[in-house]
C-alpha cells in the first residue's frame, strides 16, 4: 500500500520531532515549577511588608495576563514583539519553552497557592512554637506538605503542555507537528501521517501520567493527602 | 529575679471589639505547675499564645526569667525557651513520630543529624513512644500522637511547659496515657502551665488553680485551699464560690 510506504518512510523523520517536544515540555514544566512556585508563595504568605503586598499584587496582575491570553498570542507576542524589544535573542526552540513555561507558571502558581492554603494553620504554628522563623517553616513544615498536595494537580500540567506545544510550529520549532506538516506537503497524505502523530501523542500522554502516577504513589505519606 | 520562670503583668488583648484579656498578672517559680479553668472563651488558650506571642498581646509585659519578652526581637530565641502543647497536636503530617521530634533539634538547633537521631529516640522513650518511632501522625491514635507533641517540645529543653487543653479532643479512654506523662513530669520538676478541666489530675499536680472567667484571674489557690474551704461549714465567707460553682457546673 502507499500510504504504508509513506509512513515508513516519514516516521522516523517525525518520530525524531519526539526530543524537541520532549524538549519544550521538559523545560515548560521546569520553568513553569521555578516560576510558579515563589509566585504560590508570595500570594499565601505576601502581605506583611510593603514590598511583599507589591509582589503579591504584582504577581496577581501576571497570573492573570498570563492566563487571559491564548497561547499562539502570546508566542507572537514573545516571538516578534518581546524579546525583539528586550534585545534578547532566541531559537524559536527556546522561545516556545520560556512562554509555553511562562503561561504554565501562571497556572502552577494557582496549584501551589492552593495547595498551601489547604496545611492546616496550626502546622505553622507548631512550627514557630518550637522556635523556627517564618521562612524556616515555610521551607521545612509547611511547603512539603504542599509539594505533596498539589502532585495530582501538578500532574495535569503534563498532558497540557505536551498538546500545547504544537503552538510552536507557528515559529517554525522542528516540533512533531511541524515535522508531520513538512511530510504532508512533500507526500500529500495527510490522514497517515496525522494519525501517526497523533498516535505518537497519546502514547507520550500515557506513558507520562503512568509515571507521574508512579511518583504520586512512592511520595506518599499513610493516611495524609487524602490517599 | 531568683527562681522565677516567668512573670507576666497586666496582660491585655482585644479581638476586634471583644476584650479577651482584661489585664492578667501571674508569677511562675521554677518546678511550679499552674492549671488554669474557667468557662470556655475566657481567654485561657489565648493566654498561652500571648504568653509565646504566636498572638501578640495588645498590653502589658512578660518576663521569661530575666528577659522582658513582649518586645524581643528575637521571638524566635524566646519561643525555644518554651515549649508549647496544642489541643489538637499539630504534628507535622509529613514526618515520622521521630522527624517530628527530630526537626526541631536539627534545623533549629542546629544539632548534627545523627546525635539529633539518638536524642529525639530518647525523648520518644521519655513518653513511652520510642516503638512508634517510625509511624506517621495519621498512623497514631489521638493519645499517641500528643504524647510524641509533648516529646517534641521537651526536646528543646525548654524552660517551661504551656498546655492548651491537652486531652480535651481525645477520646476519654485516651486521656489517661497523656495525663499519666503529665504527671510524671510534674513529679520530675517541670515547670509548667496547664489549661486543663481533669480535674483529678489538676488536684493531684496543681501548686496553684486560677480560675479565669471574662478574661481575668477571678480566684486563685492550691487544690487543697480550694477543697478545705468547699468542706467547711464555718458560716465565714467562703473564698472559692465562684471556682467551685464552675467546677459543679463541670460534673453535672
Amino acid at each position: 500500500m502507499q500510504s504504508a510506504s509513506i509512513l515508513i518512510e516519514s516516521l522516523p523523520n517525525i518520530a525524531w520531532g519526539l526530543f524537541t517536544t520532549l524538549g519544550l515540555v521538559i523545560i515548560a514544566l521546569a520553568v513553569g515549577f521555578v516560576v510558579g512556585l515563589p509566585l504560590g508563595i508570595i500570594q499565601v504568605y505576601g502581605g506583611g511588608s510593603i514590598l511583599s503586598r507589591f509582589l503579591s499584587r504584582l504577581s496577581v496582575l501576571y497570573v492573570w495576563f498570563l492566563r487571559g491570553l491564548p497561547n499562539l498570542v502570546l508566542l507572537f507576542l514573545f516571538y516578534y514583539g518581546i524579546f525583539p524589544f528586550l534585545g534578547i535573542d532566541l531559537q524559536p526552540f527556546f522561545v516556545g519553552a520560556t512562554v509555553l513555561g511562562l503561561r504554565s507558571s501562571a497556572y502552577q502558581s494557582q496549584i501551589f497557592r492552593g495547595a498551601l492554603l489547604s496545611v492546616d494553620q496550626g502546622q505553622m504554628q507548631a512550627a514557630r512554637s518550637l522556635g523556627m522563623s517564618r521562612a524556616l517553616a515555610i521551607r521545612s513544615v509547611v511547603l512539603p506538605q504542599a509539594l505533596r498536595i498539589s502532585l495530582p494537580a501538578w500532574s495535569n500540567e503534563y498532558p497540557i503542555l505536551l498538546t500545547d506545544s504544537s503552538v510552536c510550529y507557528a515559529i517554525g520549532v522542528m516540533e512533531m507537528l511541524t515535522r508531520a506538516s513538512l511530510q504532508v506537503s512533500r507526500t500529500r497524505a495527510p490522514v497517515p501521517l496525522y494519525l501517526a502523530t497523533a498516535a505518537i501523542f497519546i502514547v507520550m500522554n500515557y506513558l507520562g501520567m503512568m509515571l507521574l502516577h508512579r511518583a504520586e504513589r512512592r511520595w506518599r505519606i499513610p493516611g495524609f493527602g487524602g490517599s | 529575679m531568683g527562681d522565677t520562670i516567668l512573670r507576666v503583668q497586666g496582660l491585655s488583648k482585644r479581638f476586634d471589639s471583644e476584650e479577651v484579656l482584661r489585664g492578667v498578672s501571674f508569677e511562675v517559680k521554677k518546678g511550679d505547675a499552674k492549671v488554669f479553668i474557667g468557662p470556655s472563651g475566657t481567654g485561657k488558650s489565648t493566654l498561652l499564645r500571648c504568653l509565646n506571642r504566636l498572638v501578640e498581646p495588645d498590653s502589658g509585659q512578660v518576663w521569661l526569667g530575666d528577659d522582658e519578652i513582649t518586645h524581643a526581637s528575637d521571638i524566635d530565641g524566646v519561643r525555644r525557651r518554651m515549649g508549647m502543647v496544642f489541643q489538637n497536636f499539630y504534628l507535622f503530617d509529613h514526618l515520622t513520630a521521630l522527624g517530628n521530634v527530630e526537626i526541631g533539634l536539627v534545623k533549629v538547633l542546629k544539632m548534627p543529624r545523627h546525635d539529633a537521631r539518638g536524642f529525639a529516640m530518647s525523648e520518644l522513650a521519655r513518653v513511652g513512644m520510642d516503638r512508634f518511632a517510625d509511624k506517621y501522625p495519621a498512623e497514631l491514635s489521638g493519645g499517641q500522637a500528643q504524647r510524641v507533641s509533648i516529646a517534641r517540645s521537651l526536646a528543646m529543653n525548654p524552660e517551661i511547659m504551656l498546655f492548651d487543653e491537652p486531652t480535651s479532643a481525645l477520646d476519654p479512654e485516651l486521656t489517661g496515657e497523656v495525663l499519666e506523662v503529665m504527671k510524671r513530669l510534674a513529679s520530675g520538676g517541670m515547670t509548667m502551665l496547664v489549661v486543663s478541666h481533669e480535674m483529678e489530675f489538676v488536684y493531684s499536680v496543681a501548686s496553684e488553680v486560677l480560675f479565669m472567667e471574662g478574661g481575668v484571674i477571678v480566684e486563685r489557690g492550691t487544690p487543697g485551699q480550694i477543697r478545705e474551704d468547699d468542706a467547711s461549714d464555718t458560716g465565714a465567707p467562703k473564698q472559692f464560690q465562684r471556682t467551685r460553682a464552675f467546677l459543679r457546673r463541670l460534673d453535672g
